[in-house]
């Protein structure tokens, strides 16, 4: 058995099957049915060295024009904010990086007081009282929340408003029959959400989930839509862009139940769309609801503080069907990535961070309108760090052209709305510096004359 | 140990954002403006540092020794890989990129889904469930589909689940809006297939099973399993979390299997992170490829690779984009490694826990008396019977010896369980120094019971008081409210 990952020499089989009395491997395997063998070798192709893997590897990377290669303002979800070195040197920790989740408590300190950190810095985010340990994205926290909802309210429809990522509102939809819920849409008007409009499709409803800023960019009425929610009986849940919080209200301070959202913005690489972390926070009622994990705080035995998973009888490996999810595997690693991004901005860095991005994105969008006479489609609503602009012409063309200029300007939103074929969704974080911006703009006004 | 938000200081930071003249100023209206800061901690970079870095050393990984945590394969995960997913062409490729600039993205999930295929001995593919659990449920919905498409799902209410199953399944079963239909082990430690047969019926949508099973043992019945179900016209779904015991000598298509979900995170080396990430692509049969999740990778007659939204009987999406893509990386860049030679690495397993177990059977009491496959189940009754030891106290003592401790109580049909899969990557005399650490600690118990109970003597903590966490949940640091230990 010569390979880097294997270590039993011809000596140590001979003496590990004498041990066990075997004559040979092949009877260890001799519970399975000869008609269900394989008898013959994996159709595979042949083992690689490390060194050849990593130049197959190479060679398919170099094959992909990444955002080092390729002036990028693709957002829609997932955005290209710089992420420090302290971050990789933390995740690259072996004891952190090759651990299974803290069932040992004794054994996984490390882990265990870095989820309870996690848990309160997402708690001083959105103004929340309990965090869990992570979900699996923007996406799927807001199905968990569709669940807690559900349970809380005793109601069965989940109303969502047309201007929230439309991933998001495919997954919700993906999952509500099983959970036996119906999902009803708002649209938007001129970019934002009507409060009146959203409360009347909130009789009756267990959540009603808006994003804020919105897949527009555009930033909602969001205490207003919370209000009316909370008026019809039904949860607000916010989908929040968490480092917009440095900025924004906390949804705890304007009547949400429930904040969610995609960490991957705060110390995630963009990884063509994962792994990252789903960040799922509530008001304390709902704790003994909130699926997945939760660390808490205990002592030992000799009155020392520590830390343990908590309200286990909220989960499948205790309770089973009658659990609040079926989550085991999170994203506990790229939720560590984003304890020590914010540790790294800190109260200060994400407040300036967030002012960045506001200047930025305003001076694209004016930009865009002075050198490429680009209109922002929904002019009077105030943006964060992204905006929607009429191109004239068909976006995926003018993505074309741009990308042929080395410049790739947005996101092409007629892929999720109707009558949009001409718009581009921009998107600019504090990466992008003013020579860039400047930079889109001459290229867009090339390719949309 | 002081927590992170005890070390900051006001006025301290570890970052600097680029500031640039003549932009205009930032703008938010005053009734959606951000009232306090959020009390993120304030401490300059080195101390950040230092302070996770300590946390680190307060944790235990497979880098750290030997992890024999049954039924989570808690194997080596090679260095190269974490290389490899830091490259720019992978970590900053933006998931919303053009296929015809992802190319390189599109070829290596395509690949991966071929080799999956092969593994599986199934026909088609989706790589986007985020992890078993996940990959559960996106099967269940698969199972939805599928007999709402044949006019069947109000008839087909029923997932028939053994007893010896992970506690996922019964609660995928929950979400996907199915009813749960338990069955029994027997005496061997297989479904029992007297209670199956009365339980299959034209209710069945499917069954869910693991094989090996918990218990790290090959459904002996697994050829009348198949006649049963798929007589009934029911569908059959493979729980892939042990699919290290058999790669390249048994396959799910083969044994029968419609469905597979396959644990990146388990059988191909995904780093677990201390929770995740992990990844749960599910395989499937033909029939089932229409109603696979969105978007599906194609390899087109051009030769170039691209991303099929267009599947009118699709499920939906489980996820965000294509699925964990990173974790794609890692994992292929493993099964590259081994080529057909994944044979070898089940066999390795195989024959790791077959030792620990032929050491350890005598002193410890094998419920099951069979060779086992990549992982196996021992009880602690007998100690607990007659000198008061459980699996518990057997589980902290082993920490004593610089090992992590086996999975315990799971699973549920065996008391006071010690679940020890040992994985491939594993020196015999590293097998030999646990024998030795549980051998020991078998004399233990009968000689001095307080060194158990009082287990483990050298960690940074000891035994935890988990009622009281649970009893009055502090789940953040309360800054100048946070109460001191006395108080709690």
């Amino acid at each position: 058995m010569t390979h880097p990952f294997l270590a039993l020499t011809d000596a140590d089989v001979e003496e590990m099957l004498r041990t066990i009395g075997v004559a040979s491997i092949d009877e260890l395997f001799r519970d399975i049915p000869a008609g269900m063998r394989l008898g013959r070798s994996l159709e595979l192709e042949p083992a690689l060295s490390e060194q050849e893997l990593s130049a197959h590897l190479t060679e398919l990377a170099a094959r992909n024009v990444d955002t080092t290669r390729e002036l990028s303002f693709l957002g829609a979800g997932v955005y290209d904010h710089y992420v420090p070195a302290v971050v990789d040197a933390v995740l690259q920790r072996g004891e952190f990086l090759t651990a299974y989740t803290p069932y040992q408590p004794e054994m996984s300190q490390g882990v265990l007081q870095s989820i309870f950190e996690y848990q309160t810095a997402i708690c001083e985010l959105t103004g929340m009282d309990v965090s869990n340990a992570s979900g699996y994205d923007g996406e799927t926290v807001a199905a968990d929340a569709c669940f807690i909802a559900k349970h809380a309210t005793g109601r069965t429809k989940i109303v969502v408003t047309e201007a929230t990522n439309p991933q998001v509102r495919r997954v919700v939809k993906t999952y509500a029959p099983g959970f036996g819920l119906e999902v009803v849409e708002v649209p938007h008007h001129d970019g934002t959400t009507d409060p009146d409009e959203l409360g009347q499709a909130a009789e009756d409803a267990a959540a009603v989930i808006f994003q804020q800023p919105n897949f527009f960019g555009c930033l909602e009425p969001a205490p207003d839509l919370a209000a009316a929610a909370n008026e019809a009986g039904a949860l607000p849940v916010a989908h929040v862009d968490p480092l917009s919080l440095g900025v924004l209200e906390a949804p705890a301070r304007y009547g949400c139940a429930i904040a969610l959202g995609e960490g991957q913005a705060a110390g995630n690489v963009p990884s063509y769309g994962g792994p990252h972390y789903g960040f799922l926070a509530s008001r304390r009622e709902f704790i003994r609801r909130m699926p997945g994990r939760i660390v808490g705080e205990t002592v030992d035995v000799a009155g020392e503080r520590g830390y343990v998973l908590t309200l286990q009888t909220r989960e499948q490996h205790i309770r089973r069907e009658k659990a609040t999810s079926n989550i085991t595997t999170n994203q506990t690693l790229l939720a560590l990535g984003g304890l020590v991004y914010l540790t790294w901005l800190g109260p200060q860095g994400i407040r300036e961070l967030g002012e960045a991005c506001l200047s930025l994105a305003a001076y694209a969008k004016q930009r865009l309108q002075e050198v490429a006479g680009l209109e922002p489609l929904f002019a009077d609503r105030a943006t964060f760090k992204e905006f929607a602009v009429r191109t004239g012409r068909n976006a995926h063309d003018v993505i074309r052209d741009a990308r042929a200029l080395g410049v790739h300007p947005g996101y092409a939103l007629g892929r999720d709305y109707e009558g949009l074929d001409d718009v581009l969704l921009v998107a600019v974080t504090e990466k992008r510096t003013p020579a860039e911006i400047d930079r889109l703009a001459a290229v867009l006004a090339e390719v949309t004359r | 140990m002081k927590l992170i938000y005890e070390k900051s200081q006001p006025g301290r930071r570890a970052s600097a954002i680029p500031r640039h003249e003549g932009l205009p100023a930032p703008e938010v209206p005053a009734e959606l403006r951000r009232t306090e800061p959020p009390r993120l901690p304030e401490v300059p970079e080195f101390e950040l540092v230092r302070h996770f870095t300590e946390l680190s050393t307060r944790n235990f990984g497979v880098d750290t020794g030997f992890y024999p945590l049954g039924s989570c394969t808690m194997k080596y995960n090679p260095r190269i890989n974490e290389r490899l997913v830091g490259l720019p062409g992978f970590a900053q490729l933006h998931p919303h990129q053009e296929d015809e600039g992802a190319q390189g993205a599109l070829e290596l999930e395509w690949r991966l889904d071929q080799i999956l295929r092969e593994i599986t001995g199934l026909d088609a593919v989706s790589l986007q469930p985020a992890a078993g659990s996940q990959g559960e449920l996106t099967g269940l919905m698969l199972v939805r589909a599928y007999f709402e498409d044949r006019g069947e799902s109000e008839q087909r209410r029923k997932v028939v689940i053994p007893d010896t199953a992970h506690g996922t399944n019964p609660a995928s079963v929950t979400l996907s809006g199915y009813e749960l239909t338990p069955v029994q082990t027997d005496a061997r430690g297989n479904i029992d297939v007297e209670d199956l047969r009365a339980k299959v019926d034209e209710h069945t949508a499917a069954l869910m099973l693991t094989n090996p099973s918990t218990l790290g043992l090959f459904d002996e019945n697994i050829e009348e399993l198949e006649r049963i179900f798929h007589g009934a016209g029911a569908l059959m779904y493979y729980d892939g979390a042990n699919l290290n015991a058999v790669c390249g000598i048994s396959r799910p298509g083969d044994m029968g299997f419609d469905i597979v979900h396959i644990n990146l995170h388990k059988t191909f080396s995904q780093p677990h992170g201390g929770g995740g990430p992990g990844g749960g692509p599910v395989a499937v049969r033909g029939m089932l490829a229409p109603f696979l999740p969105v978007p599906v990778v194609v390899h087109r007659d051009d030769g170039s690779f691209g991303l099929d939204y267009d599947r009118p009987k699709s499920i939906g999406k489980v996820r965000g984009f294509t699925g964990p893509f990173g974790v794609f990386v890692r994992s292929y860049a493993f099964m590259r490694m081994y080529g057909p030679r994944l044979r070898e690495m089940s066999e390795a397993a195989v024959l790791n826990a077959n030792y620990v177990l032929a050491r350890l059977k005598d002193v410890y009491e094998l419920p099951y008396n069979r060779l086992c496959m990549h992982e196996f189940v021992l009880s602690a009754r007998r100690l607990k019977h007659d000198h008061g030891v459980t699996a518990l106290d057997v589980a902290k003592r082993l920490m004593d010896y610089g090992f992590h401790p086996p999975t315990i109580y799971f699973p549920l049909v065996v008391p006071e369980a010690l679940m020890i899969e040992p994985t491939e990557t594993e020196t015999k005399e590293t097998l030999d120094a646990f024998c030795d650490a549980m051998l020991a600690i078998a004399r233990e118990a009968a000689e001095d019971q307080q060194l158990l109970k009082d287990a483990p003597h050298d960690r940074p903590v000891r035994r935890l008081d988990e009622v009281r966490a649970a009893k009055n949940p502090i789940v953040k640091y309360e800054f100048d409210r946070h109460p001191t230990p006395d108080e709690q």
